[in-house]
């Protein structure tokens, strides 16, 4: 008994996000048990690469979680989330592929200032969002809003209503495998972003700065918290992680359409943050629950998937799925449990009485 | 001291302000619209085509704007409107029966309220989730129910969906003579309907004002002796309900039911909302705004097309810049607002 | 005499999770009686009150109306029962009009008729003299007015049992007068009024009878006669008063020859007037005056916490810009806000999270600073204001009321300031709290460290302070120090009568 408080008590808010992969991983070995099998296989250009289910939810999951660690910053420091990320992804990938497109082939090089071009151009809406939610406190949904009704338009513009193909052995590395690595590159990206998240953890007061602006605005005012910057900072933060999600997106199809490229991604993403343990109103964060929270929520597609229900369908298995993990995580339904198993055990500790005597 | 204070004649409410501030906008932008492009808009028929388009929009907002006044927020609205359609089309398809479909629709409505509700209010899950999960729910139910459009065949129905109510002394003569009167659609009638009761709910009944109560501050609406769950049950309750209803009136207006109905529908009523004047956080709002809010965002679309950019992302941009005016005019005004008041004290 | 008993709570036990709250506690209110319930910051009053009202479920004991047993479950139930309360912080919405907040959650129809509403209001808040009207937005209302038109709603509401949870601290006196005589009018007319307030002299000046918790245990129940104000805070906190003066001298001529840290010259934000202000090292002085005097307001401004308007100011004798917190920090200010809870506490991170928070704002964003340290600084001062916490690890808010207080006093005297700002440090908090904080002070000086001390109560700052600025409508009006600093003058000046 005490041991497993202890144990509650360690994980914390991971509790869930952590029990609902288990659970995942045991449907899924009872289900089918090749389902886990990890195999080695030669891909199209003659690389041996890692393959099998396990893979392909962690590779699909990559852009999710990348915009996930980007979107707990923005929930913790604002108490809101920001949908417009599939949006604004869309334009980074324009920006990207438009930088690509412009010279006659692709280099390192070009793809590098490519990338960073949808970096800034990402960071930049990421303020116009930061501006409207720090500036004129306007609540992050509604100033989202606007970004998320036109964001698409935007990337149409950019991409002159085409959807431009991009081919380049490098851009097929990214989105893709690079020769001699047998795990997908998009995943080695999320370890790199994860880790750059850590160092600025570590390197800077970023944490508790945020939380401190999330949880009471007013007092981190008054003890010399910029609440301004760090709400326009986690907005662009967020603006990276987007452009990175959205570059992987492109690169995966080595096109872009502004129509479908992460399309939905937001409301998976502001979930991923929800299942990860964190409060969408803000505060407290973890990190790690979020990132955790995305590779839920990809098994789980993938698990559908392999049940062969189509992809359309998947949605509603999905919410069933979401409403029982919230169901479960929520402190009433925990009160309420916990109440309950306290009378059994009183009820048997009283026969156990009765016994005695 | 006191008399000061008591002649002074009181400042608009925070929501009387908002939404005068909205339809001044709304006026002053079909004025302008009716002078510069003319053509449609000197037409009444241009507004009763608005309210014919629309009419699931306003009462699917009508419901966002209870939720969100009562400070939750409710996204599934457009997918059960879809669900909605997608059902009762099958129904009246297999031989169905009109009255029976339309309580189908409010069931399948109140059904989603019922849960929401429930999940919201008495398992305190925030709000966000619950409702992304319905939406994801009944957009997944929709695809199962047919991923192919479905139109309806049922005779009863498409007599019904002809109704067409004619105001002949709105009309116009045609260039051969003819007078064309307006026609409204039947749906429009139901919309109003659904307007007028939401509005007489929100001002004039005890849980109307509770909503605001609850909206304003959950905990002095505790302290105040309401009963905050059962009235946040009933908000989203409501919610559902007239997704119900839109979805039917929807329907009577496509006649065909398609895995995409309603897509975005949502967002667009959450726009609507925001624009007519009611604050996310809760607490500020009011039903005729949202009406407004609503007619000012098609007013957006038609000008832009009217204008010749027919191109679809040109509305997109264009009602994004509008939201943006929207929202920053609002930002301004009330903490300019609160600002002043500041001062006083 | 039996029929004259209103209201009984009879064994009350509540425990929260590593606390037994309230411990078999009793207590009997009668018609027509002003009932002081009295006790430190934990003592249990408010658990008690909120068990009344509805807010907890008792885990054991019995309450009982007019002899009948009666179950509690929610504010709404308490409300039927006869039992209405007034919140310290407001519990009316402030979207509403004022009309709405009296009537609404106790309308009779489904149907509401504004017009009515608001005419019965406007009636009973010209019966109370509450200068608003029903038709107004209660947010466009002062605080002070926002209280009474709870009171007022309370007062309509037939009520036979009234809860005041200290409903005096936000008014003024003049309000608070009116609030004394709303009292007694309630007193005349039957009903049983249940008093809470930290004010002492408020408790004589209405109250028949006083019920003393300590600890969550009963430690009796007396008519105010027969309880000297001495006896009372003895009970209250359970140790000998000899204490409370042992305080150690104020070095009042000393600070005098020290340079002049500090020194502002018409300086005015959004919300002060334009003021001269200077403090010496090592000196401890004051901003007294009544509520809305201004006094908060000044503070802030030299903190930089509101909008400067215009002003010079210097720091040891060099002009220095200050316009935001951060500015104030740099220059070694520190800034005890008013509203704990609104401007202090991070209620959710830690105890070490929220020492530990002021130093690093200083040190840069890029300067974090270690867990090992901070653990460090937390345990350090932790001990050295003995603040009673689980663990440095345990949410600051779930501290009692002057544990929080000691840990923002933590996390500015690690910043080690050379001027400290302490607004109202001891409102709210319990006696041997404010005991410790106002010796601290005193240590703190003796160190060099400037501190401008704001007090509602005026004893305290006459221990304490060697100078007191006086406000009077946003206006300096006076400067006391040496032999002037005595409760008589401070009043006299207060008033306004010094000419």
């Amino acid at each position: 008994m005490d041991t497993k408080k202890k144990f509650n008590l360690s994980l914390g808010q991971l509790t869930i996000p952590i029990i609902a992969i288990l659970i995942l991983v045991v449907f899924n070995l009872i289900r089918d048990p090749s389902f886990f099998s990890i195999g080695i296989t030669q891909n199209n250009d003659g690389n041996s690469v890692l393959s099998g289910n396990l893979i392909t939810v962690i590779n699909g999951a990559s852009e999710l979680a990348i915009l996930a660690m980007g979107m707990t910053l923005v929930t913790a420091a604002c108490g809101g989330q920001d949908i417009s990320v599939g949006a604004a992804a869309a334009i980074a990938g324009s920006a990207f592929v438009k930088i690509l497109k412009s010279g006659d082939s692709i280099s390192v090089g070009t793809v590098i200032l490519a990338f960073l071009f949808a970096c800034v151009v990402a960071m930049i809406f990421g303020a116009f969002n930061g501006t409207l939610v720090a500036v004129f406190k306007i609540q992050p949904m509604i100033a989202t809003l606007i970004l998320y009704t036109c964001g698409r338009s935007i990337a149409y513009w950019i991409n002159g209503g085409a959807t431009p193909t991009v081919q380049s052995s490098i851009i097929t590395a990214i989105g893709g495998f690079i020769p001699g690595i047998p795990v997908p590159t998009p995943v080695i990206i999320v370890v790199v972003v994860a880790i750059i998240f850590k160092l600025v953890f570590h390197f800077t007061s970023l944490e508790i700065l945020t939380q401190s602006v999330g949880i009471n605005g007013s007092a981190a005012r008054l003890n010399g918290i910029n609440s301004t910057f760090i709400k326009l900072l986690s907005f662009i933060i967020l603006g990276v992680c987007v452009s990175v999600a959205g570059c992987i997106g492109v690169s995966r199809l080595g096109l872009i359409n502004h129509e479908t490229l992460l399309i939905d991604i937001e409301m998976d993403t502001i979930l991923a943050v929800a299942i990860g343990g964190n409060n969408l109103g803000g505060g407290k964060f973890k990190i790690s629950g979020s990132i955790i929270g995305a590779y839920v929520i990809q098994m789980l597609t993938i698990t559908l998937y392999a049940m062969k229900v189509s992809s359309t369908d998947v949605k509603a298995y999905k919410a069933i799925v979401i409403i029982l993990l919230v169901v479960i995580g929520s402190p009433v339904v925990k009160a309420k449990f916990e109440k309950l198993m306290t009378k059994l055990r009183s009820g048997k500790a009283k026969e156990t009485v009765k016994g005695a005597e | 001291m006191n008399n000061i204070v008591g002649k002074r004649r009181e400042p608009l409410s925070d929501t009387k302000l908002l939404m005068t501030i909205t339809i001044s906008i709304f006026v002053a932008m079909y004025l302008l619209a009716m002078a510069l492009l003319g053509g449609g808009f000197l037409h009444p028929q241009q507004i009763f085509d608005m309210l014919n388009d629309n009419a699931s929009l306003i009462i699917v907002s009508c419901g966002l704007t209870i939720v969100m006044i009562g400070g939750g927020i409710d996204i599934s609205v457009g997918a059960v409107t879809s669900l909605v359609v997608m059902s009762c089309v099958l129904y009246l398809n297999n031989g169905g029966n009109i009255f029976v479909a339309a309580l189908l629709a409010i069931g399948i409505g109140l059904a989603f309220g019922l849960v929401h509700g429930y999940l919201i209010s008495y398992l305190e899950i925030q709000p966000f989730i619950v409702t992304l999960a319905g939406m994801f729910f009944a957009r997944g139910m929709t695809t199962i129910l047919s991923v192919n459009p479905q139109k309806v065949t049922h005779e009863g129905f498409q007599s019904l969906r002809d109704v067409k109510i004619e105001i002949s002394w709105l009309g116009y003569t045609a260039k051969n003579g003819n007078l064309v009167p307006a026609r409204m659609e039947l749906g429009v009638v139901i919309a109003f309907v659904c307007l007028i009761a939401v509005f007489i709910l929100l001002k004039y009944l005890r849980l109307g004002r509770c909503f605001y109560a609850m909206g304003g501050n959950q905990q002095s609406a505790l302290m105040l002796g309401i009963n905050v769950k059962r009235t946040r049950f009933l908000s989203y309750l409501m919610s559902g309900c007239l997704s119900g209803i839109s979805g039917f009136v929807f329907m009577m207006h496509t006649g065909a039911g398609n895995a995409t109905n309603a897509a975005g529908m949502e967002m667009n009523a959450i726009a609507a909302a925001i624009i007519g004047g009611t604050l996310l956080t809760g607490g500020v709002g009011n039903v005729a705004g949202t009406f407004f809010g609503v007619l000012t965002l098609t007013t957006i679309k038609k000008i832009v097309v009217s204008s010749g950019l027919n191109d679809p992302w040109w509305q997109n941009i264009t009602t994004g810049g509008m939201l943006c005016f929207f929202i920053l005019l609002q930002s301004v005004v009330l903490s300019r607002r609160n600002g002043s008041k500041k001062k006083q004290s | 005499m039996k029929e004259d008993v209103l209201l009984t709570m009879r064994h009350i036990e509540k425990r929260f999770p590593g606390v037994l709250a309230l411990n078999d506690v009793d207590f009997t209110l009668r018609k027509g009686e002003i009932h002081a319930l009295m006790g430190e910051n934990g003592a249990g009053k408010s658990t008690l009150i909120k068990i009344l009202t509805g807010v907890y479920q008792m885990d054991r004991g019995e309450v009982t109306i007019e002899g009948t047993p009666i179950s509690i479950h929610s504010p709404q139930d308490a409300q039927n029962n006869g039992i209405s309360t007034v919140y310290q912080e407001i519990t009316l919405c402030p979207n509403l009009t004022v009309a709405e907040n009296m009537f609404i959650g106790r309308e009779d129809s489904a149907w509401i008729r504004h017009k009515d509403y608001e005419k019965r209001a406007d009636e009973i808040l010209e019966k109370l003299g509450i200068p608003t009207r029903g038709v107004t937005q209660l947010g466009r209302c002062s605080l002070a007015i926002q209280q009474m038109v709870a009171i007022a709603r309370a007062v309509d509401m037939k009520c036979k049992v009234l809860i005041l949870d200290e409903p005096t601290s936000s008014l003024d006196d003049k309000e608070v007068n009116m609030l004394f005589k709303l009292m007694r009018d309630l007193k005349a007319q039957g009903v049983g009024i249940i008093f809470v307030t930290h004010f002492l002299e408020q408790v004589y000046e209405v109250s028949d009878r006083i019920t003393v918790l300590r600890n969550g245990e009963l430690v009796g129940e007396y008519p105010v006669e027969q309880l000297p104000q001495v006896e009372l805070v003895a009970k209250m906190i359970g140790k000998s008063l000899d204490e409370l003066s042992n305080l150690g001298e104020k070095n009042e001529k000393a600070a005098e020859k020290n340079d002049v840290f500090y020194e502002a010259e018409s300086l005015s934000s959004s919300q002060a007037l334009p003021f001269n202000f200077k403090i010496h090292k090592g000196e401890v002085n004051g901003f007294t005056g009544l509520l809305g005097s201004g006094r908060s307001e000044s503070v802030r401004a030299i903190f930089g916490a509101d909008k400067i308007n215009g002003g010079t100011v210097k720091i040891k004798g060099e002009n220095v810009k200050i316009t935001r917190p951060i500015d104030a920090m740099k220059h070694g200010i520190g800034y005890l806000a008013e509203d704990r809870k609104r401007d202090g506490i991070i209620a959710e991170l830690s105890v070490r999270e929220n020492i530990i928070l002021a130093l690093q704002v200083m040190n840069g964003f890029f300067k974090p600073i270690s867990r090992s340290e901070s653990e460090a600084f937390a345990d350090e001062y932790i001990k050295v204001l003995n603040i009673k916490t689980a663990s440095r690890e345990t949410p600051v808010g779930s501290l009692s009321g002057g544990n929080q207080q000691k840990v923002i006093l933590a996390r500015w005297l690690l910043t080690h300031p050379d001027y400290l700002i302490l607004d109202e440090p001891t409102r709210g908090i319990d006696v041997g709290t404010k005991l410790e904080i106002q010796k601290l002070v005193l240590k703190l000086a003796e160190d060099g460290v400037s501190v401008t001390f704001i007090s509602s109560e005026v004893e305290e700052m006459l221990r304490t302070c060697s100078r007191l600025i006086v406000m009077r409508d946003r206006h300096v009006v006076g400067e006391l120090k040496g032999d002037d600093l005595n409760q008589a003058q401070v009043m006299k000046t207060i008033a306004g009568g010094e000419a």
